[in-house]
């Protein structure tokens, strides 16, 4: 795989748009001078206004690099100004300006076995890692968790789901297992044998996880976090 | 390519304000925090701050020796690279001045790397942080400095992109030449100037 640097803008043409709810849009694009990326890597997206003023975001891929398209999964955020423009706006036929790959620590080779633990839509990039793992047959390397209110509130749940994820859910029982967060007790078992951690979702989410992380004996120089949100 | 966007004209976040970078949105009362590592747990009996490399007296403050310098403060707006401005912000601590005139760089020093308990890292230039630029602080609205904002002590450097400004520091390393941070090293620019947009490697 080449790694690239971002070194510039690019467009891309919107090949597919699945809405879910009022929750997630899923976006596919055709990326022109498209660079590989590396599993856990993200793309900003420039949105331009007639008179000149932008808006941009980053966004984690969820595509596999051989994937002939990207693919994002865009939580849509209150007064979101992007997130908000690509759920109620976008249509197949757009054009978008992006930059991309970007990013060379929170992403996944293959080359360690890891623990990767989501929190809602911070589970994007461990799905672009699931697929890379699948199709290179490494998917005894990875581990992910992922956590969220309700099925609703988890993106790609069936595919987490058939890659044998464990999947903890807050406010509603996920088969045998009751609502409720992440155990350290669930993380002691999920991280043995692991050389490293990724921890993806709101600072929140992130500092709860680091915690049990520590109490399930897993050191914090393995831990690569990627958070979102704010604090007040 | 078109030359904008169809169907956007700005939403709710558009300010115009003309204390905003190119490309940066005014986040209002929240801070994010966007760190790559899980917060520290620091204990303020052992933290020390060292300003060493090419300088004329490596010098190390504890916790009660920096507070024993002149105090300093910042009040203005602060700018991360993930496009969020904070406004009116007040910091406190000590200026990085102060540090290094105790220090005293040697004639040949031109930048720094500045690092965390966690082993971050960036890199900057000396005089980025010189002439009342920088600050070590430990008070943000004049309460302790929070642990995810990089308390109990952080370096802050408002003219640049905020991952410059390192979280829960710990040494400053004068060097006489330029060498990569964390981010630096991870895709993002060197220097990191908000105003010309230097966000990502390969940028003017």
């Amino acid at each position: 795989m080449t790694e690239a640097i971002a070194s510039s803008w690019t467009t891309g043409i919107v090949r597919e748009v699945e809405r879910f709810g009022e929750t997630y849009v899923r976006l596919r694009l055709e990326v022109a001078d498209r660079h590989d990326h590396v599993p856990g890597q993200h793309y900003v997206v420039r949105l331009r206004a007639p008179d000149g003023y932008t808006a941009q975001r980053s966004y984690s891929l969820a595509s596999d690099p051989a994937d002939p398209l990207i693919e994002l999964m865009v939580e849509c955020l209150p007064r979101g100004e992007v997130s908000g423009f690509l759920h109620d706006v976008v249509e197949v036929g757009d054009e978008l300006e992006l930059r991309g790959p970007i990013g060379r620590w929170f992403v996944w080779g293959g080359e360690v076995p890891s623990l990767c633990v989501a929190g809602g839509s911070g589970v994007v990039p461990f799905v672009s890692m699931l697929r890379y793992a699948r199709r290179m047959g490494t998917a005894s390397q990875l581990t992910i968790v992922a956590s969220a209110q309700t099925r609703e509130r988890l993106p790609y749940i069936e595919e987490l789901e058939e890659f044998g994820a464990f999947i903890a859910l807050t406010r509603e029982n996920h088969g045998d297992r009751v609502a409720a967060h992440i155990y350290p007790d669930e993380l002691a078992e999920l991280s043995k044998g692991i050389e490293r951690a990724y921890v993806c979702g709101s600072a929140g989410f992130v500092s709860f996880v680091g915690r049990s992380l520590g109490e399930a004996g897993v050191p914090s120089s393995i831990v690569r976090v990627e958070q979102f949100g704010v604090t007040s | 390519m078109a030359n904008f966007t169809r169907g956007f004209t700005g939403g709710a976040r558009r300010g115009g304000d003309t204390r905003l970078p190119p490309g940066q949105y005014d986040t209002g009362a929240t801070w994010p925090v966007l760190t790559a590592e899980l917060t520290p747990t620091i204990d303020l009996d052992t933290w020390t701050m060292t300003v060493d490399g090419l300088v004329e007296k490596p010098t190390t403050w504890d916790w009660r020796g920096i507070h024993a310098l002149p105090s300093s403060s910042y009040f203005g707006d602060i700018h991360c690279v993930t496009t969020w401005t904070k406004f009116d912000t007040t910091f406190a601590g000590v200026s990085v001045d102060a540090l290094l005139e105790i220090a005293k760089p040697k004639p040949e020093a031109t930048h720094v790397m500045a690092t965390a308990t966690t082993g971050y890292n960036t890199n900057l230039p000396l005089d980025d942080i010189t002439d009342g630029k920088a600050w070590i602080v430990w008070e943000f609205d004049g309460k302790p400095l929070a642990p995810e904002h990089g308390g109990p002590v952080r370096l802050l450097v408002p003219h640049l992109y905020f991952w410059k400004s390192a979280k829960w520091i710990t040494q400053i390393e004068l060097m006489d030449h330029d060498e990569q941070g964390f981010w630096e090293r991870n895709g993002y620019h060197d220097r990191g100037d908000p105003w010309l947009e230097q966000r990502y490697q390969g940028d003017a």
